[in-house]
């Protein structure tokens, strides 16, 4: 366990971070969801992606319960997260890390912003519409393009 | 994947979709397996968005606070081991051995069921820790084989009695117990180990109930650091354990 928290105690802290914009919530959260990895390792699927990647997107939903003050939504069972880098090493992970800067940076500021306030606010696709005063329809094209557009970019 | 759900996939995915769309897809979900890899593949592409967020570190202290929380974890677990002959009063000495190896497999068996290549890429990392990984598996493989006998051995005509071991750390707060040829228990009742200090009242070192043949270990119940043991004693309670002895004390050792 001390080697799976020196390898990504980073990631789950920075992603907690962001969400809670608190440090202590965040590290509440850390906590929270390596104990949970110790205790049910069953939980994620090693033939189905990279821990790494299901720890980003595990510790975005514990982040978001915590920020609403709500029970976890979802079983982490439940959750597949399906990538092709795998974080594991130091290298490999400053090279994605690099990618994706590169890809949001290139991305139009309202498609960036969407899937911010998606992702890290936990807002809903009505919320977003009605905070950014557009369109449903675009926002839900925004969403699931600029997805693909990251995705592109790792599948090069 | 179809198409009318491309959108929405990409929305459940980031945790974004709600009411009737997200029930749709979810009951579309459960019988369109193309729909659901890309929903997998949308979720790693959020994880890949999660990875923009790099850079803090967490605090020292939140890796003490996590591995203290893990120790506590690990002290309160009890494991049971079953053979199938009763075994001589120097056996304990052995089994306390494979019990300690037997909890670290334990926990290296839980890490390495699903997060095997995670595992396979530690080990390559540590040899030194694989050889011992490997040593441990071989003393769990021979302890829990269906044909591994044990055999007593003992003076000549000596009738099996009821024997523990309390292998006591002080400092560490670490208590590997076996017991042997323990009597049967009434039911819903459980032995409890206490230590008795030497100021102070006893305290609770752990409820178990041996197996058939009357062996029982426990490895690290949860004790408090830096106390010095007068005597092991052992009651019997309530399945659930008590938080004082209840008399009679049906066996006892002194500390040395």
């Amino acid at each position: 366990m001390a080697t799976l928290y020196e390898r990504y105690s980073s990631i789950v802290y920075s992603v907690a971070l962001r969400v809670l914009g608190d440090t202590g919530a965040a590290e509440d959260t850390l906590q929270e969801v390596f104990l949970q990895l110790w205790r049910n390792p069953g939980a994620f699927d090693s033939g189905r992606g990279s821990l790494g990647a299901w720890l980003a997107v595990i510790t975005r939903n514990r982040a978001i319960d915590a920020l609403r003050k709500r029970k976890p939504e979802a079983d982490i069972d439940d959750v597949i997260v399906s990538v092709r880098p795998d974080f594991t090493t130091d290298t490999e992970r400053s090279r994605s890390l690099e990618k994706v800067r590169v890809v949001l940076g290139a991305m139009p500021a309202a498609q960036r912003t969407a899937l911010e306030l998606a992702f890290f606010e936990g807002l809903t696709h009505s919320e977003i519409a009605g905070k950014t005063g557009e369109p449903l329809g675009t926002i839900k094209t925004r969403i699931r393009s600029g997805l693909l557009t990251i995705r592109k970019a790792f599948e090069g | 994947m179809h198409e009318q759900f491309a959108e929405d996939l990409a929305l459940l995915a980031m945790g974004s979709l709600e009411g009737d769309e997200r029930m749709t897809l979810e009951k579309h979900l459960e019988s369109c397996s193309a729909c659901r890899q890309e929903l997998e593949a949308l979720r790693g592409d959020t994880a890949l968005f999660a990875l923009s967020t790099s850079g803090p570190q967490p605090p020292q202290r939140a890796k003490q606070r996590l591995m203290s929380a893990i120790e506590a974890e690990s002290r309160s677990r009890t494991v049971g081991v079953s053979k199938q002959r009763r075994f001589p009063w120097w056996a304990p000495l052995g089994w306390a051995t494979a019990a300690a190896m037997a909890l670290g497999v334990f926990w290296f068996w839980r890490q390495s069921d699903h997060l095997a290549s995670e595992m396979a890429r530690m080990q390559q990392e540590s040899s030194a820790r694989q050889a011992e990984l490997e040593q441990a598996r071989e003393v769990v493989a021979t302890l829990t084989a269906k044909d591994a006998v044990v055999v007593p051995v003992a003076a000549p005509n000596a009738p099996p009695q009821p024997q523990g071991k309390a292998i006591y750390r002080r400092d560490s707060a670490r208590l590997i117990f076996v017991a042997s040829n323990m009597p049967p228990l009434p039911s819903q009742k459980a032995f409890e180990l206490w230590l008795i200090p030497v100021e102070g009242a006893p305290i609770p070192a752990g409820v178990f109930k041996p197996d058939a043949h009357g062996t029982a270990v426990m490895v690290h119940p949860a004790l408090p650091a830096g106390v010095v043991a007068k005597a092991f004693a052992i009651t019997v309670e309530p399945e659930g354990g008590s938080s004082t002895p209840t008399m009679p004390i049906v066996m006892m050792g002194a500390g040395s």
